[in-house]
């Protein structure tokens, strides 16, 4: 990291902010403070220039029309991506996981060009994956075992450039198995919403990115009994 | 009713018969299964209730069930009022209403929003209320922006229908505009959260003004609010004639309440009842389903807020008595308050910093992760019994959603 904070840039909440997203920036905010490190977040609008300097990059959750806006604003604005190719960390949410892939489905199942920083395609499923899902992580990440909740009705094909995320335990994910990609350091899931809040274990992983260096524990006593909690349901029921 | 054809008068005897049956077996109010027996036996039975009488469909996301209370009320000089006062707002219920009530020349019915373009096909509504939109449950509602949509569609195949709409709400103008004709209401709009862009075209819209003043505009295309007719501003109601009343003496607190009232006044003024005899009418009513009633229970007062959504908590908050007021908030995540609690992290619960806080309800592991990272200080509880027990005796202000206040009503007496 090139300046002494964190520079977080949240994507056009205006477009992808559904299921909460907020949670994400206010979580990455806290779990950094908590350890000293400051940071700086900005909320992107989506008729603002993407700056190309942020170190965490996040896109939340949005509604069929809403994320083809977002796609083809992005498209044209190009800061994104160029913080992408200069090694930026993006992690994307539902939506915006699609957004980042090479196309994704419409409100008519039309294709729809994404951004290109994922090898994946997302296409239109049959049926609405709603619910809580469970997996254990790619062990390279070294993330503990994921809870979250998904809901829409994508399906995600990944390509030979990425890895899957996580493999599921419950719940649907891409639809093959597994749940979410990632590529270096970008990063998408279903798990919608405030996926960093129920894992403490992910949302360190992008601040360790952001700090290169380990992290020291901190206190989260809520969210981890909060991410405990959620297990036990999912995999007791 | 006796011109009803003989299977339809049989499907509604059929169909009160078994809302008795389940309200004796302490089943809720028996409005859904009495009227989903009788859609059973005639599909078309809610055409044919609805025939011959005005009817009005109240939607939106938040304040449904209160406005049409207050419509009903201050319709009753009309005469009888057939309504679904206990919040059964799809079909089934709307059934039960309306055969309940066969003398009633006018209908008040509370509709889900999902069911408006259905019910208003069915019924050809004369007038339909519209107050807002916002996210809501998402694991189980539908998206906004398509909800629109398909209003835009109903509302443009039913001339006959004149619709008065919330026009401080960008989507739900959107979702009015195709109508034929239109009463637009500046009813306020708190929660922008879901309003950020333009539904015409997706181009950034420009707010005004502050919480006062809720004017909007497409910065890329035509779409902006139409000059209201009625227009609210504190709690100052200025009436399309120009004369100005105050809701002053509304009993239901907070601004949401002066919003659902100002829409009210516009209803019945559709109907001729005119703002000074119907504001009396409103002032009457003093809770709704239990919301905002005030339970005595071993020397604390307790009100009772429900808060569904977001923009719901918002509206809570607003009516909280001043700080360091203590409050005590319960959220559940059964099927009717959707399963996700994603929607924790939209709403902003700094606001309760200061105050005693007390967290309880099934997801109250969600609600206490949601406070820390707020920084605001909280005592977790097994139940309410023991927050209630915890404070000192006085006012205690209860925010709960659905089946969680459901829960505490129970348990603190019924009081409608």
């Amino acid at each position: 990291m090139s300046s002494d904070r964190i520079k977080i840039v949240w994507i056009y909440p205006d477009l992808l902010s559904t299921y909460g997203d907020q949670g994400n920036t206010i979580v990455l905010e806290r779990r950094a403070a908590l350890r000293g490190i400051p940071t700086e977040t900005v909320s992107l609008r989506s008729d603002e220039p993407v700056p190309a300097d942020g170190h965490i990059y996040l896109l939340g959750g949005g509604e069929d029309r809403p994320q083809i806006l977002a796609a083809q604003r992005l498209r044209n604005d190009g800061g994104l991506i160029q913080a992408a190719r200069q090694g930026a960390i993006i992690f994307g949410v539902c939506a915006g996981y699609q957004i980042l892939g090479h196309e994704f489905g419409g409100e008519e199942g039309q294709l729809v060009p994404g951004l290109g920083l994922l090898d994946i395609s997302s296409a239109r499923g049959e049926r609405r994956a709603v619910g809580e899902i469970v997996g254990d992580v790619s062990a390279e990440l070294q993330v503990p075992r994921i809870t979250g909740f998904e809901n829409h009705q994508g399906v995600t094909r990944l390509g030979q450039n990425v890895r899957p995320f996580a493999q599921v335990l419950s719940g649907i994910g891409n639809g093959d198995g597994y749940e979410g990609a990632y590529n270096g350091r970008v990063l998408g899931t279903y798990m919608h919403g405030p996926a960093l809040v129920r894992n403490p274990g992910l949302a360190d992983l992008l601040l360790r990115w952001a700090v290169g260096h380990d992290l020291q524990p901190i206190d989260d006593s809520w969210a981890g009994r909060l991410r405990e909690e959620r297990l036990n349901a999912v995999l007791t029921s | 009713m006796s011109d009803l054809p003989l299977r339809s008068q049989l499907a509604v005897a059929l169909g009160r018969t078994a809302a008795k049956m389940s309200r004796l077996a302490g089943k809720g109010d028996g409005s859904v299964i009495g009227g989903r027996i009788g859609l059973r036996l005639d599909p078309e039975l809610l055409t044919k209730l609805a025939r011959d009488r005005k009817l009005v469909l109240v939607s939106a996301t938040n304040g449904k069930t209160t406005t049409t209370r207050l419509i009903t009320s201050a319709m009753t000089p009309l005469g009888e009022i057939a309504t679904n006062a206990f919040g059964a707002n799809m079909p089934t219920g709307h059934v039960s209403a309306l055969a309940s009530a066969p003398a009633a020349r006018y209908g008040v019915l509370e509709c889900d929003e999902k069911y408006v373009p259905m019910v208003l096909a069915e019924t050809g509504a004369n007038v339909v209320a519209l107050m807002n939109l916002s996210r809501d449950q998402m694991d189980r509602a539908a998206e906004i922006w398509l909800l629109a949509g398909k209003w835009r569609r109903a509302l443009e195949a039913s001339p006959q229908s004149h619709v008065i709409a919330n026009c401080d709400d960008p989507l739900v103008t959107w979702g009015a505009s195709t109508a034929k004709s239109v009463t637009w209401v500046a009813a306020g709009q708190h929660w922008r959260e879901d309003s950020w862009c333009c539904p015409e075209c997706g181009g950034p819209l420009d707010r005004q003004g502050g919480e006062e003043d809720s004017d909007w505009r497409c910065r890329q295309c035509h779409f902006a609010r139409p000059r209201p007719d009625w227009s609210l501003r504190g709690d100052q109601v200025t009436a399309p004639d120009g004369r100005v009343f105050s809701l002053s003496q509304l009993s239901l607190p907070g601004r949401a309440n002066r919003s659902n009232a100002v829409v009210a006044l516009a209803v019945v003024a559709q109907f001729g009842v005119p703002p000074e005899q119907a504001l009396p009418l409103l002032s009457q009513v003093t809770s709704v389903a239990g919301r905002y009633t005030t339970v005595e229970y071993q020397g604390r007062s307790l009100r009772l807020l429900l808060s569904k959504n977001p923009a719901g908590w918002l509206e809570a908050f607003d009516v909280l008595q001043p700080a360091p007021g203590p409050v005590a908030l319960s959220v559940n995540a059964q099927g009717p308050d959707g399963r996700d609690t994603s929607w924790l992290w939209d709403v902003d619960y700094r606001i309760l910093r200061g105050r005693p806080v007390w967290v309880t309800g099934e997801r109250r592991i969600d609600l206490a992760a949601r406070l820390e990272a707020a920084e605001v200080s909280f005592t977790v509880v097994d139940d309410i019994e023991q927050a209630v027990m915890a404070v000192p005796p006085g006012h205690l202000d209860v925010i709960a959603n659905y089946t969680a206040f459901q829960n505490i009503r129970t348990r603190y007496g019924r009081v409608v």
